[in-house]
């Protein structure tokens, strides 16, 4: 330790990060034992529900809550919709009903009437033509429901495509699906004269009190947040909801806690959803299978604002010579979007990496050597280039890819190989901490944080205990809370980089303070010590223990405060890419694609918790499957509705549906010298052009929109 | 089948009505069982009923029993939750899908959204709660906790209680009999892998 330079040790030098360590709260959660806002159940707590508008476009006539007020345990309804209001999608909140027991509260709910004018309404996501004809009012307006979300050009395309040996037109689509956190939305509120204690389930602890002062017209300073755990949030869980007001609302009429939860179906239809996306394109390449021109005009929907994929991630990865790219957004009756895992990414990768896929079987060039031609296109050919091979050597792709639809049947079931890639940025968010040695040798740390899945709490505690060299028990971590040091909020694969850095640079500093004294106390050479397995060591010659070392701090912890990390400080840097194989067997009979193997290799720099992080690209396959295969929001045209709004036909994979994963995190010396980056986002991203394109492979046919389904499969093998 | 609406009992179409009219031979007696039948349906009914007032139970949970006043319509995942503050079987989709709410009745692994709460009185009721307690952890708990077979948590005790039951049900499955016994829990965050492990380590440690 002669230079005291803030950074992690050289790789492979570490005790604790980079190893297999099991979560601090694990136990907490796997016996049930760990709360959420969905269990926050202090005496007296009233449970409220909503009311919701059963149609896609209405206008509220009237609204008669005066029999709700009188059915048995009713203690207050907060009007949410006023009469004239126009509804712009199902599953609008109308009212809420507080009372003292759920079932009275559905009693309560039944007891409105609530009637509405049911207005024109258009859900057809993928029909472009159908948008752009439709007559539909709004607030009494002729409104159009396309936008021009831009169109750009680069190089000359008609010029590529003239000159080009192969082009391939294509018709491409991702239906929009939910996040279906398995926590719906929602709060538990209570009020303390002037104060307000919620516990929300969100995945931004530090920046959600703001959002009541408005709505409440209470101070900042006197709301208190609190999540200590979260059932799922994917993206969609950032902000205050107007029910979280409502239920606040209710708390105060009351003077009681209230909890307000949205049920499953009003979960589904309100409470985020990723946008859909649509596209017609025309892709080249020269006789070596290099791509010369992408043409492409995308569409979709994200609800009410008639937004789909942003125009810029569009050709995904791949960045031809010749370019042009249209975007146009569609106004739908269907509920709001909100960040979904990797915003834009999945579906532009759906897109693309499938189109590029046809291409190369049009050139007649097995996927991988097309894709490998072409990394130069890309911005991380360093990462792709080893990273396809060692994809390639797990999947066996030699033994398995085979010219399309020409695989060695076992009748009916076919089998393919596809792959894809894909990109994220994951640099850190910015976190602040507060840390303090205890005179008994404990450490705790306070960052309002969250865990979202990731494992916060054992990261944080993790790079503690690798700093000061000792137990991850002596190690505390509060998180959970924004009376805490502000930490940001958990989206974009930004937490484990943005708490890990400061938690070890504030370490490291504290770990210094604490050498000072020992040197003085024990007269020994300071540029010698190190702290580990919970003791000081000069040389190899142990100095005192770690508790006689922070017994030195006096009878009061010393007590350190860190802002957010710098990318110069080299704890965390961004931008990590990752390739993704998957092997199917479809049965050309039922149109079923089953589930072989998937192969994910991953950078990701500096693995902090190597079966956290692990979990972490399981779980990204797993969404991958399900969004490939079977999960999708089906909009009814005639009513307008949802009608899969429920956990029995949103289809979701179950355990036996996944097959074989393999994980493989990609980490030469080169990326763990980078630091943490985040790891939530890039494996979700190609699992659909992934088995898309392993589906291709199997059966000669591209089924071109996702998911799957037996339905979609059959017609594709019919249509040939 | 019965479809004079005058004598047909309930609402719609019932199980019982499918019975008797299933078979053609069932015809031919028709006519002399029908009255006997009817009665005995009416007898069986009306045992059947009971007041929608609030009643008085006693629930045995995790071997101690409370004492409850619920509304017959009070399921069982309600009467944990909401008053005995037990919220490791947690409230997903509350229709007998996603598994979450799952706990043990008499050893089995059942979704406790499906239960009515006065009908489990008399039986034994265990919930995750009891896995990992001062002086023991169940192995399930210690197993998923290895393999990681958790994200956000929420669906994690559900599927513990249906590992738990599984296993003891079937000691020394293999990976494929877990792949098939365990697929009535739903996990969002993809943590399969992992509570595929766990399930194939504690059904290969049963004796």
């Amino acid at each position: 330790m002669a230079e005291r330079k803030v950074g992690w040790e050289p790789q492979g030098q570490h005790t604790i990060i980079g190893k297999e360590v099991q979560r601090t709260d694990g136990k907490q959660k796997a016996s049930g034992q760990a709360k959420y806002s969905n269990d926050a159940n202090p005496p007296g707590t009233l449970f409220a529900k909503l009311l919701t508008c059963p149609h896609a476009h209405a206008k509220l006539v009237s609204l008669d809550v005066e029999k709700a007020k009188a059915v048995k345990g009713v203690k207050a309804v907060q009007i949410m919709a006023e009469p004239g209001q126009e509804i712009r999608h199902e599953g609008w909140p109308i009212v809420a009903v507080a009372a003292e027991r759920r079932e009275y509260a559905e009693d309560g709910i039944r007891a409105i009437i609530a009637k509405f004018e049911v207005l024109p309404h258009f859900v057809d996501e993928a029909d472009l033509k159908g948008a752009e004809a439709a007559e539909i009012t709004d607030g009494g307006m002729p409104a159009k429901l396309t936008k021009s979300l831009g169109t750009n050009k680069k190089g000359d395309v008609e010029a590529a495509l003239k000159e080009a040996r192969h082009v391939h037109k294509g018709y491409y689509g991702v239906h929009t699906i939910t996040h279906m956190c398995l926590e719906p939305h929602g709060s538990h509120a209570t009020w303390d004269g002037d104060k307000l204690n919620v516990e929300l389930s969100t995945q931004n602890v530090s920046g959600t009190a703001g959002q009541y002062v408005k709505p409440l017209g209470v101070d900042a300073a006197n709301v208190s947040i609190h999540c200590d755990f979260i059932g799922g949030g994917f993206g969609s869980k950032f902000a205050v909801d107007e029910w979280d007001v409502a239920c606040a609302k209710l708390a105060k009429t009351t003077g009681r806690p209230v909890r307000l939860m949205l049920d499953r179906p009003t979960e589904m239809q309100i409470a985020g959803n990723r946008p859909s996306a649509f596209a017609d394109v025309t892709v080249a390449c020269d006789a070596n299978g290099k791509i010369t021109a992408w043409d492409s005009h995308h569409w979709g929907t994200n609800g009410p604002k008639g937004s789909t994929v942003a125009l810029s991630v569009t050709p995904y990865v791949f960045d031809p010579p010749n370019r042009n790219r249209t975007a146009t957004g569609i106004i739908t009756h269907c509920g709001p979007d909100r960040a979904w895992r990797a915003p834009n990414h999945p579906q532009a990768c759906a897109y693309t990496d499938t189109a590029l896929d046809d291409l190369a079987a049009k050139a007649g060039i097995d996927s991988l050597s097309f894709f490998q031609k072409n990394l130069d296109l890309t911005n991380l050919p360093h990462i792709y280039a080893p990273e396809l091979e060692i994809a390639a050597k797990l999947m066996d792709w030699k033994a398995k890819w085979h010219p399309r639809g020409q695989g060695a049947g076992e009748g009916p079931i076919k089998r393919g190989v596809g792959l894809a890639l894909h990109t994220w940025g994951g640099g850190p968010h910015q976190s602040n901490v507060q840390l303090k040695v205890h005179p008994d040798g404990t450490v705790e740390i306070s960052m309002g944080s969250q865990d979202i899945g990731t494992g916060t709490r054992t990261c944080i505690a993790m790079v503690a205990a690798e700093t000061f060299g000792i137990p991850l028990t002596s190690v505390k971590v509060n998180i959970g809370s924004n009376k805490y040091p502000q930490a940001g909020p958990s989206g974009g694969s930004t937490t484990i980089g943005g708490v890990t850095g400061p938690t070890r640079r504030t370490s490291q500093q504290a770990l210094w303070k604490i050498f000072d004294l020992v040197a003085v106390k024990y007269n020994v050479d300071l540029t010698t010590l190190a702290a580990k397995g919970g003791k000081i060591w000069s040389g190899d010659k142990d100095v005192c223990t770690w508790k006689q070392a922070a017994s030195l701090v006096g009878p009061m912890a010393l007590e350190l405060t860190g802002g957010p990390v710098t990318e110069e400080e080299g704890l965390t840097s961004k931008q990590v890419g990752g390739v993704q194989m998957a092997e199917v067997a479809v049965d050309t009979e039922t149109g079923i694609v089953k589930m072989v193997k998937m192969v994910a290799v991953q950078d990701i720099g500096l693995v902090v918790n190597r079966l956290l992080a692990r979990s972490q690209v399981y779980g990204a396959l797993i969404m991958g499957i399900a969004y490939s295969l079977s999960e999708e929001r089906i909009m009814d045209n005639k009513t307008g509705k949802f009608i899969n709004a429920n956990s029995t036909d949103y289809k979701l994979p179950r355990i036996g549906d996944i097959g074989d994963l393999v994980v493989e995190f990609y980490e030469p010396e080169s990326e763990y010298k980078r630091g943490v980056i985040g790891l939530g986002e890039p494996p979700v991203i190609a699992p659909g052009a992934a088995i898309s394109n392993a589906v291709a492979n199997a059966i000669g046919v591209r089924v071109p929109v996702l998911p799957l389904t037996p339905k979609r499969v059959l017609e594709s093998l019919k249509k040939g | 089948m019965d479809r004079d609406q005058a004598t047909r009992q309930g609402p719609g179409f019932n199980r019982r009505d499918f019975l008797k009219g299933s078979g053609a031979a069932v015809a031919a007696t028709a006519v002399t069982t029908a009255v006997v039948e009817q009665q005995a349906a009416a007898q069986q009914q009306a045992a059947k009923l009971v007041s929608a007032a609030p009643q008085a139970i006693t629930l045995n949970v995790n071997g101690q029993d409370h004492k409850l006043t619920v509304e017959p319509r009070v399921t069982l995942m309600a009467a944990l939750r909401d008053d005995l503050n037990l919220t490791g079987c947690k409230d997903v989709c509350d229709r007998a899908n996603c598994g979450a709410c799952t706990v043990l009745i008499d050893g089995k692994p059942v979704y406790s959204c499906t239960r009515f709460a006065i009908e489990v009185a008399g039986q034994k009721v265990v919930t995750a709660e009891s896995l990992h307690t001062a002086e023991k952890t169940d192995l399930v708990v210690e197993k998923f906790c290895e393999h990681d077979g958790m994200q956000c948590g929420f669906c994690t005790p559900g599927f513990v209680m249906a590992v738990r039951g599984f296993c003891n049900a079937h000691p020394k499955a293999t990976l494929d009999d877990c792949r098939k016994g365990l697929g009535g829990n739903i996990c969002r965050c993809g943590t399969y892998a992992g509570v595929l492990q766990a399930a194939f380590d504690t059904a290969q440690a049963a004796n």
